[in-house]
């Protein structure tokens, strides 16, 4: 797997940042308009796996890589989980909105819904991780092998 | 309203050939033209964010099955399709819609809300003091994220478990050691 076209590269080239930016967007506003931390996690792995199919698996294997994703996806877990944690020690129980009750921030800002943008953040790398590294396993793997 | 229709019998044509085609990849789209006419069923009903997170997991997948089994040989499975297989479904058919009338006579119109017919909903609760009480102005979300934080955690661990697991048992080392059986 070398990569593709010189076309399909210049124009992964152009596009993959907005397409970032749009994911990231998607998962940071999930709280105010429809969206979230799954379809933003979706299109994050999205456009890493058209990076790593345009330019095939060597040149983006120092960037980013099937452990880094994996890394990725474990601490992004992790982080939701000890949002859950903290629920105990500075609210009323376990995934408790603490943040919502304590600091409650103006309606309809970014800065809204206490630790809902957090979670949406976390959820979204989460995803993403965990599909990049079942795309990893499932395409990159197998053409490895026939090689 | 008929316009929904036709992209429901679109959907359903499309299931079906993605059921019957003779090669993987004219399957595999198929089923991505199946996501579509959901992702656009959703949509007219009201739901953007369930038919982005359909449009989204649609073109992954397609990716990553097309990227999977092309040029690929498939191991085609086809028996005997003996009479008492078709009866017994038939039969089974008849037993499940004869179940199911009941729950669809009490269930509202389709394309109409829940909250319209029955009195005493959860989701009114939800509407009423979901920006009240989450503080996010996206009502979907103040569901997902507070009032039903739990359901949403469980989902994490399973994708978790799901990833995990099929890591697993796709990765021939770890149960042949290196370079063993390919």
């Amino acid at each position: 797997m070398s990569g593709m076209s010189p076309i399909v590269k210049t124009v992964t080239r152009w596009v993959s940042p907005f397409i970032l930016a749009f994911g990231i967007y998607i998962a940071l506003t999930g709280h105010l308009t429809p969206g979230g931390g799954f379809p933003g996690g979706v299109i994050i792995a999205g456009c890493f796996v058209l990076l790593t199919l345009a330019y095939g698996k060597e040149k983006v294997d120092g960037v980013f890589s099937l452990k880094s994703a994996s890394v990725t996806d474990s601490l992004a877990s992790l982080s939701f989980l000890c949002m859950g944690l903290l629920g105990y020690v500075f609210g009323r129980g376990f995934l408790n909105n603490f943040i919502q009750s304590g600091f409650p921030g103006k309606a309809f800002e970014l800065l809204s819904g206490g630790n809902m943008p957090i979670i949406n953040v976390a959820i979204g790398f989460k995803v993403g991780g965990s599909l990049f590294v079942v795309f990893a396993y499932l395409a990159l793997f197998r053409a490895i092998e026939e090689e | 309203m008929v316009l929904i229709q036709i992209f429901l019998v679109f959907t359903i044509i499309a299931a079906l050939i993605a059921v019957e085609a003779p090669s993987a990849l004219s399957s595999i789209i198929s089923l991505g033209a199946v996501g579509f006419g959901l992702s656009i069923a959703f949509l007219w009903l009201g739901a953007p964010d369930i038919a982005i997170t359909q449009v989204v997991v649609e073109i992954l997948t397609l990716v990553i099955l097309i990227r999977a089994t092309i040029g690929k040989g498939v191991t085609e499975i086809r028996g005997n399709e003996s009479k008492t297989l078709l009866i017994g479904s038939l039969i089974l058919f008849g037993l499940g819609s004869a179940f199911f009338a009941n729950y669809l006579s009490a269930f509202p119109e389709f394309g109409k809300s829940a909250i319209d017919v029955f009195s005493e909903t959860p989701s009114q609760f939800y509407l009423k003091f979901g920006l009240e009480k989450a503080g996010g102005a996206n009502v979907v979300n103040d569901i997902l994220l507070d009032f039903r934080a739990y359901d949403t955690l469980g989902e994490a661990t399973v994708l978790f478990t799901a990833i995990l697991g099929a890591i697993t048992l796709l990765n021939k080392d770890v149960f042949f050691g290196e370079g063993g059986e390919k």
